[in-house]
């Protein structure tokens, strides 16, 4: 109900035109689609561990070209969250796109290790309050700003990398065909906004997708052989509009956290201004 | 036997016998990340798959959890998979090695026996597969170059059986057997293919036949998924005498999961595993001229442990002295001596055991040192029966 990894999930699939092979990491996409003894696969599925996935991608497209020829005849598709993929899964991650295989990454991010009960992790946004980022008195929620994965993926050369939203779902379908289509690793980050962990109700996670795109908290754009275009370059609304909506950001709005929340809403301004000079081929700075 | 061709030596070491033994199982994949001492084995392997002598696709990755892992999603796609590492590597692959036994993936892997780190050390012992051992792996180890090559060979044919669907480990003590060079007879391609055929897997990741691998299972399942990996061990032995009985009828050599050696009339034993075996023989046989009542037990198949087998050979003694080459510290014993006492438990005769640790990261095992491990054992068998546990040839 309302969950955006299985959005994600369902919307990949229903994107995909070739017949494809699914490779999970460990988390809650896994945990609430394949209870023993039932599944809600009908697709070929393997899930092996947290931060291996792409490595078991890796064997399977490495058997299966080399059993077809030499080309790929299907898609397979890894699908990771957060903490597979910013932290556990990144070393296994970066092998794979660094060997090339022809494989399409699909990052499901709802910002924390939501299956465990939503603690911290490295795409956790500024000032965010999970189990593991307490506020307190002495403590703000979490410190720092999230990695930046599209720019992890592209410093290994990969031909495609986009952001895509399920709300967005005409231009999410496009990107997954697009990165599909790729000979090579190709990288999709989907924001999957988290009722659960994000403090919101069960039937905005649409809205909540929508507010992310349209206050410029979660932009969203592609990257072909280097070049970066905007998908939707939306009149801004507040950044206090998506914030506000959810638990998660509340404590900021109390007088002794302007300073986290001020430096969130600089971090948000930041990325922006770095992507719109992307879009022109500068290179940013901050 | 009228099959058996006429044996061809050739000098190789360990790690080149099992690269030849990879290509001649007609392996499909390889994944690895390069640990001294197993490098050899896929160098000579990277050299063998540029030459064309093989269409083995070798993947180099980043670590030896994603080269496991690449196996496991080789092996699911339906490829026969190899695989070789050593000490921290197969450390690293801990949680993947249980990962591989529970999705019944029959990967075959070359483990270059080694010590564990801190501190660091690079040479053999046994530590590595020890801290390995409860992970549902068929482990067996090798006692030279011609064993790691011959096993290498057999080992798909167990793994793959249907019956047993398991990973399979083929141990072989870092250096003394990786480095150094010894005749190994090779076996002819055409009679490993008729030996191996290709493997036939009846589920795999399939578009036309889509299935579930690795699915999230609770307490009312889980315990049924382990009891079946339990069940394919039991399995083991019937494959391992199929197996190595083919094995037979086309090289001429045959492998026991034991090898007992004077053991009928001694009072006295030595219980090894890998490459000190020879050793240990050697002087057994010098100290029967002298006499003396002793006999050794080289362990082969270590996993599944041929309990009722070694219990059976050894309860008659008056000492088993076990040959030590890995530590549980803070156990009252050693993991192989833990082993053997448990075979021992509730037998009609219960020899005396002596837990004797040797060989760690490398220290040499000499025959003078052997002689005197008999011996300390010869003197034991007059004292009272109980479990005791010692460092020879160690500084105080």
């Amino acid at each position: 109900m309302g969950c955006g990894a299985a959005i994600t999930a369902r919307m990949t699939l229903k994107s995909l035109t070739r017949p494809a092979i699914i490779v999970n990491a460990t988390g809650c996409l896994e945990v609430a689609t394949t209870i023993y003894p039932y599944t809600a696969w009908h697709v070929p599925w393997v899930h092996g561990l947290f931060e291996n996935a792409a490595a078991i991608a890796s064997g399977i497209e490495t058997y299966v070209k080399s059993q077809n020829g030499g080309k790929m005849d299907r898609d397979i598709v890894v699908f990771g969250g957060d903490g597979g993929t910013f932290d556990i899964g990144l070393q296994s991650l970066s092998g794979a796109f660094e060997r090339r295989h022809d494989f399409t990454y699909v990052c499901y991010d709802n910002e924390a290790y939501m299956n465990t009960g939503i603690q911290r992790s490295g795409a956790t946004p500024e000032g965010a309050w999970t189990t593991t980022t307490p506020v307190s008195q002495t403590s703000p929620g979490k410190i720092g700003p999230k990695k930046n994965l599209i720019a992890i993926g592209l410093a290994h050369h990969i031909d495609y990398a986009a952001t895509a939203s399920t709300t967005y779902w005409s231009d999410f379908i496009t990107k997954i065909q697009k990165a599909a289509a790729v000979e090579g690793p190709a990288l999709v980050h989907v924001l999957a906004p988290c009722p659960l962990g994000w403090r919101f109700k069960t039937d905005q996670t649409i809205q909540m997708g929508r507010m992310a795109v349209q206050t410029r908290y979660f932009p969203l754009y592609e990257v072909e052989k280097g070049r970066y275009k905007l998908s939707t370059n939306p009149h801004p609304k507040p950044l206090d509009d998506f914030l506000k909506a959810q638990g998660r950001f509340s404590h900021l709005y109390k007088p002794e956290f302007a300073e986290e929340l001020a430096a969130l809403k600089n971090e948000v301004e930041q990325r922006w201004n770095a992507l719109e000079q992307l879009c022109q081929g500068k290179t940013p700075t901050w | 036997m009228s099959q058996m061709q006429k044996p061809k030596f050739v000098p190789m070491s360990g790690s080149e016998a099992v690269a030849k033994a990879v290509v001649q199982s007609n392996v499909d994949f390889v994944s690895a990340y390069p640990i001294t001492p197993q490098t050899i084995i896929v160098e000579r392997l990277s050299d063998l798959v540029a030459a064309g002598e093989t269409k083995a696709k070798f993947i180099n990755v980043e670590s030896e959890h994603s080269a496991l892992s690449a196996c496991v999603g080789a092996s699911l796609a339906g490829g026969r998979v190899f695989t070789a590492t050593s000490s921290q590597g197969l450390a690293l692959m801990h949680e993947v090695l249980y990962l591989t036994a529970g999705l019944r993936c029959p990967i075959v892997m070359a483990v270059a026996n080694r010590a564990l780190s801190a501190p660091i050390n690079i040479h053999g012992d046994h530590s590595d597969m020890m801290g390995s051992r409860d992970c549902g792996w068929i482990q067996l180890y090798a006692e030279n170059a011609q064993e790691a090559y011959d096993w290498i060979i057999q080992a798909y044919g167990i793994a793959e059986d249907e019956r047993v669907a398991t990973p399979f480990s083929v141990n072989m003590d870092g250096y003394v057997i990786t480095h150094s060079v010894e005749p190994v007879s090779l076996i002819d391609n055409s009679t490993v293919n008729k030996f191996l055929p290709s493997r036939k897997p009846t589920l795999k990741l399939d578009t036309d036949n889509p299935m579930t691998f690795g699915t999230l299972t609770l307490p009312d399942y889980y315990t049924e998924f382990k009891k079946q990996q339990d069940e394919a061990m039991r399995n083991v032995p019937a494959a391992f005498d199929e197996v190595t009985k083919d094995f037979t009828q086309l090289t001429g050599r045959h492998y026991e999961r034991l090898v007992p050696f004077c053991l009928d009339d001694a009072k006295v034993a030595i219980v090894s595993l890998g490459s000190a075996s020879g050793t240990i023989r050697w002087v057994a046989r010098n100290l029967r001229k002298k006499g003396l009542p002793v006999g050794a037990l080289k362990i082969a198949l270590y996993r599944p442990f041929p309990t009722e087998e070694v219990a059976k050979l050894l309860e008659h003694l008056d000492v088993v002295i076990v040959l030590e080459r890995a530590l549980s510290l803070g156990a009252n014993c050693g993991p192989l001596a833990s082993d053997i006492v448990s075979s021992l438990y509730n037998r009609t005769g219960q020899p005396k055991v002596l837990d004797i640790v040797a060989g760690l990261g490398g220290r040499d095992l000499s025959p003078e040192n052997i002689e005197k491990i008999y011996r300390t054992g010869l003197e034991a068998t007059s004292q009272p029966t109980g479990l005791e546990m010692e460092f020879v040839g160690v500084r105080e």
